[in-house]
């Protein structure tokens, strides 16, 4: 007779004294293992649910402005400086975030400070104003006992409306009345644009393709440039009036524009006719958007009181941040750590927000950030189920932005009611179907 | 003959001057060619060797094993090369489910996603097959010499043969006073609950033979069962249902279930479901102590009761000779099955949720394919089984009176002699395997039976799973985790994966919905519209060439649709003759007379 029965050491699976940690053998059979799908499903349940708990988003208000705050600027080199420029125009402030405190205010402007930019180096930014002059002003504070003055100070004949600075070289450009591209040793533009246009409301270096420029005019048209050619490039005219426009920092021949009709829009630069993608929750003008420097994602600020963020190549926000006292959001920018949403609105506040929500600041433990990834993947795993999709997607809005939702797609419906009706009692194809994409572009033009 | 480096490092202590040689280099001609006879010997070997690995661009993988026989700086190769290779079975121990079918037609996306998740699946599955070579324990085994039987050697022999521990596992409690005993282990197979039918309630941790407590309820007791874990247990007494904690303190009095004659546990639901004699199946949230559903079965008595532990659906069976499956999402049964002539004695399905075997008045055991609903094999045994048992390795007990046989292989081949058998001193009330141990215990009119039974079970347990081993804070720490995931009972489904498959009726409502709302198919594919590209590339023969290829397409919708159409015809057509052959086959009454 051959005998085997079971018997285990304890001393095998039991720790050997109270410093050890515990001993857990693992044994990863199936079978051991059963409703291994409904469990996993409880787990992102779970986690969906407490990421809901955990959605804290404001972190702080910087105030210190005396009046509303109308363009912002990130610092190129240091992640704790932000620049802010305000309505008053009389105050450009620079901001440390860290410790949530103005580090240094200037006189910068009479009336207006409507653009603002850091020199790639991070050593000297510029600005301009309703004053029709650009400042270029060194980053450190000036010495005890020294005068705040501008290190260069260009004065052009017409008002300034947006400026931005070349990725690489000295070179910046402005837009008002047209577009101009000048060189930081000089005092007149080396360039200017014009294409038939009374102004232009912004103006954007391409970060990759550096010689490559866009900008947004008055007259419902984004315009693309080349700054080593005399002409422009091409345009698109739609069907209302943009109003700024970001370039996206890693596929950098996509740009995404935000529009007075409430949406944003994302072209292909090399495909202008219809766009890539149309972005739409806004219930008011979109004012501001700017990209995430991963490129994945962009956040954009509204007329209507809140700032949304937006997947790259989705049509609807993945989240939407309020406050009751924050007023229209004038201007946005993404630090350039992928963690952190700055927000400048009218009632003289710049807000700090987290770009995802339920993140957690700080160092994370090994375990804390294997137990966070997990929850991660079983949310994608399980981000198309009734049930925790529902709760992943509730978002509270306030009264007013809610109930105008309601409405624009009441709206929304009857107009699409009407178009079909008379499709349907008129000849077959004489109204064909026009998509959403489609819509919104009246032509493009070389 | 050995390689020329080989070569070189046997003779280096007699010659010294080959010893002086310069250190090789790689721009110099090999060595071995010095003497050209002994090149020209292994010429096939060291060819082999030089043979320059191809520069692959192709991405790193996880597996990729390197080139067969690559030489070390020492000049020797390795023997094994590579990563040691994986048992096939065990890969696919591990295998969830098949490879999808990726159609030409998907998207781009959609098909990169799927390749991505099968990939990395794959690897998990490698890697826990991998992880299983390094299991500790192995499962026992009994093996008799030539021509002997292993179920004639004796608890006895076994008990001595094997080591103390092991040995200290036979053991028998003689309680004849409170008659005979029903049993529960825990999920752990740590701690044993003892319920003797004149109310008797023990509970003990067996294996150090610690009494935990002892209490008598003075009432008829008809089952016991540990819930969650060994802090509390329930006991379905004469009247009502109670739950004890560990000292045997009465928790709860649960006045909703009455008359419960059989209860089972579902660990991952936290529910108790119970089957009572006024025939009323009812489920119990331990966790919250809400009734979760109560149904009627109005089948009569249930005193036949078993869960599947695949997918949690309890199993009952009744005097007309059915057994029918019940989840608590629905009032009536799920599956009814008859499975025997009389009525059915015990139910039992094995861990994998794959057999059902039951036993019934008419001295038969049956093993059934649940999945299929399918009979796969039928014995008789002369005495009939009272009480069935099955072990995690798949080892089927069966009380006949006051024998217990074990049986191996039931579903696989025909047993035709009981693995292993032992004679109790009183008729058998219940059975019950320890998990993780080869031990089965025997609840009988003359107290409780510890039986050796190798290779009964798992050897390697789960530490976050249910681990013997665990200390009061691990079992705490299990504790929150396990109430945090438990399942709803919503989620009890004959198929536990159906929670992963593809909604499309819901889908397909939807779509509906919205091309009544839209006017349109927002979905349909758009009809392919030729780009008229300059530089040459539209000249006038490719352009006829691409409207050919488009008429073609649309004429190959409607070629399909007309076969498809003719097809059915055809189909229809044959089954209307089929029928009018079969009416004027059938001879009517009066044909007879007919010339």
């Amino acid at each position: 007779m051959k005998v085997k029965v079971l018997s285990r050491n304890p001393d095998d699976y039991v720790r050997e004294t109270k410093l050890d940690i515990q001993r857990v053998p693992r044994n990863y059979d199936p079978t051991l293992h059963p409703f291994e799908l409904s469990r996993e499903y409880t787990r992102a349940l779970n986690a969906t649910k407490l990421e809901r708990v955990f959605a804290k988003p404001f972190l702080a208000s910087l105030d210190g402005h005396r009046d509303g705050v109308n363009c912002m600027a990130k610092h190129t080199k240091s992640l704790s400086t932000f620049l802010s420029g305000s309505c008053d125009g009389e105050v450009a402030i620079m901001w440390n975030l860290t410790k949530h405190e103005c580090v240094r205010t200037l006189q910068a402007h009479e009336g207006f400070v409507r653009g603002m930019v850091v020199r790639y180096c991070g050593t000297s930014f510029f600005t301009v104003g309703d004053d029709k002059t650009i400042k270029q002003w060194k980053m450190e504070a000036p010495g005890y006992g020294e005068e705040e003055e501008p290190l260069n100070t260009i004065l052009g004949k017409t008002v300034f409306t947006g400026l931005d600075h070349h990725w690489q070289e000295g070179v910046f450009a402005t837009c008002g009345q047209q577009v101009d591209i000048w060189d930081e040793q000089r005092s007149s533009p080396i360039r200017s644009f014009t294409w038939g246009v009374e102004s232009f409301s912004s103006i954007r270096f391409n970060p990759v393709e550096t010689e490559i420029l866009a900008s947004c005019a008055s007259d419902r048209s984004i315009v693309l440039y080349d700054m080593r050619e005399s002409a422009p490039l091409k345009k698109v005219i739609m069907t209302m009036r943009s109003n700024t426009l970001c370039w996206n920092p890693m596929e950098a021949y996509y740009f995404t524009c935000s529009n007075e009709d409430y949406n944003l829009y994302t072209y292909d630069m090399r495909y202008l006719d219809q766009p890539v993608t149309v972005h739409m929750d806004h219930v008011s003008a979109v004012l501001d958007v700017d990209y995430s420097p991963t490129g994945r994602e962009f956040v954009s600020a509204s007329f209507d009181k809140t700032i949304r963020i937006f997947p790259k190549d989705v049509g609807h926000s993945r989240e939407v941040y309020h406050t009751k006292r924050m007023q229209h959001v004038i201007c946005v920018k993404w630090s350039s750590d992928n963690k952190y949403v700055l927000s400048g609105s009218d009632e003289m506040n710049i807000r700090l927000w987290k770009a995802y929500a339920a993140e957690k600041l700080g160092v994370l433990a090994p375990r804390e950030r294997q137990a966070i990834n997990y929850n991660q993947k079983l949310k994608e795993k399980f981000q198309h189920h009734p049930q925790i999709r529902r709760i992943s997607h509730h978002r509270h809005l306030p009264k007013s932005i809610y109930h105008q939702t309601k409405e624009l797609r009441i709206m929304k419906e009857a107009r699409r009611r009407k178009e079909r009706n008379v499709r349907k009692h008129s000849r077959p194809g004489t109204v064909p179907v026009v998509s959403e994409k489609e819509k919104h572009v009246v032509t493009v033009v070389k | 003959m050995a390689s020329a480096g080989e070569a070189n490092v046997s003779v280096s202590h007699v010659e010294k001057k080959e010893k002086k040689q310069t250190p090789a280099r790689y721009w110099k001609e090999p060595r071995g060619e010095k003497d050209g006879n002994d090149h020209e010997e292994d010429g096939g070997k060291t060819l082999h060797q030089e043979e320059p690995r191809p520069q692959t661009t192709k991405k790193r993988k996880q597996d990729e094993s390197p080139a067969v026989g690559k030489k070390f700086i020492s000049g020797k190769s390795d023997p094994f090369p590579g990563q040691a290779p994986i048992p096939e079975d065990r890969v696919q121990k591990f295998k969830r489910k098949d490879k999808t079918k990726k159609h030409r037609r998907q998207h781009y996306k959609l098909k990169a996603m799927i390749t991505c998740s099968e990939e990395v699946s794959e690897m998990a599955q490698k890697q826990a097959a991998k992880f299983d070579l390094l299991l500790p324990e192995d499962a026992g085994f009994l093996e008799g010499e030539e021509e002997e039987d292993t179920c004639l050697i004796s608890q006895e022999d076994i008990a001595d043969a094997v080591d103390i521990t092991a040995g200290a596992k036979y053991f028998n409690l003689k309680l004849s006073q409170f008659g005979p005993y029903r049993l529960d282990y825990s999920r752990t197979g740590r701690h044993l609950l003892l319920g003797g039918r004149r109310g008797h309630v023990a509970c003990v941790d067996w294996l150090s033979k610690q009494l935990m407590c002892e209490i008598n309820v003075m009432e008829t007791v008809n089952d016991v069962k540990w819930l969650h874990s060994e802090a509390m247990y329930a006991v379905a007494q004469k009247k009502w249902l109670y739950i004890y904690d560990s000292n045997g303190i009465e928790l709860h009095c649960i006045r909703k279930f009455n008359d419960v004659l059989r209860m089972q546990y579902l660990p991952y639901h936290f529910l108790l479901a119970t089957a009572s004699a006024k025939s009323f199946l009812q489920y119990l949230d331990v966790s919250v102590g809400k009734e979760v559903a109560a149904i009627c079965t109005k089948t009569g008595r249930l005193d036949v009761m078993c869960q599947n532990p695949h997918n949690a659906i309890i199993h009952l069976g009744h005097p007309n000779g059915t057994v029918t499956l019940w989840s608590p999402n629905q009032k009536e049964a799920l599956v009814k099955m008859l499975c025997h002539q009389g009525a059915v004695r015990s139910v039992t399905v094995d861990k994998s949720g794959i057999y059902m075997v039951t036993s019934g008045m008419d001295k038969k055991l049956k093993v059934y394919d649940i999945r299929a609903l399918k009979p796969l094999k039928s014995y008789f045994l002369p005495a009939g089984a009272s009480c069935l048992s099955l072990s995690h390795r798949g080892l089927l007990s069966a009380a006949t009176g006051d024998i217990v046989q074990v049986y191996k292989d039931v579903w696989s081949t025909a047993a035709t002699k009981p693995y292993m058998a032992h004679r109790t001193r009183g008729a058998v009330w219940g059975l019950h395997f320890c998990p993780f141990e080869d031990v089965l215990g025997v609840g009988h009119g003359d107290g409780f039976t510890s039986m050796l039974v190798p290779g009964a079970g798992e050897p390697n347990f789960d530490g976050l799973d249910a681990n013997p081993y665990r200390s009061a804070k691990q079992r705490q720490e299990w504790e929150v985790k396990a109430l945090l995931e438990k399942i709803q009972p919503e989620l009890i489904t004959l198929d536990p994966n159906e929670l992963g498959q593809v909604d499309r009726a819901t889908f397909e409502q939807r779509h509906k919905d919205r091309v009544e709302a839209l006017g349109y198919d927002p979905l349909a594919q758009k009809r392919f519209i030729p780009k008229y590209k300059k530089k040459g590339r539209s000249s006038a023969g490719s352009i006829e060439r691409r409207k050919k290829q488009v008429a073609h397409e649309d004429q190959r919708d409607i070629i399909r649709q007309t076969v498809e159409d003719k097809v059915k015809m055809e189909k229809q057509r044959n089954e209307r003759e089929k029928k009018k052959a079969v009416l004027n086959s059938s001879r009517a009454a009066l044909d007879r007379f007919k010339k």
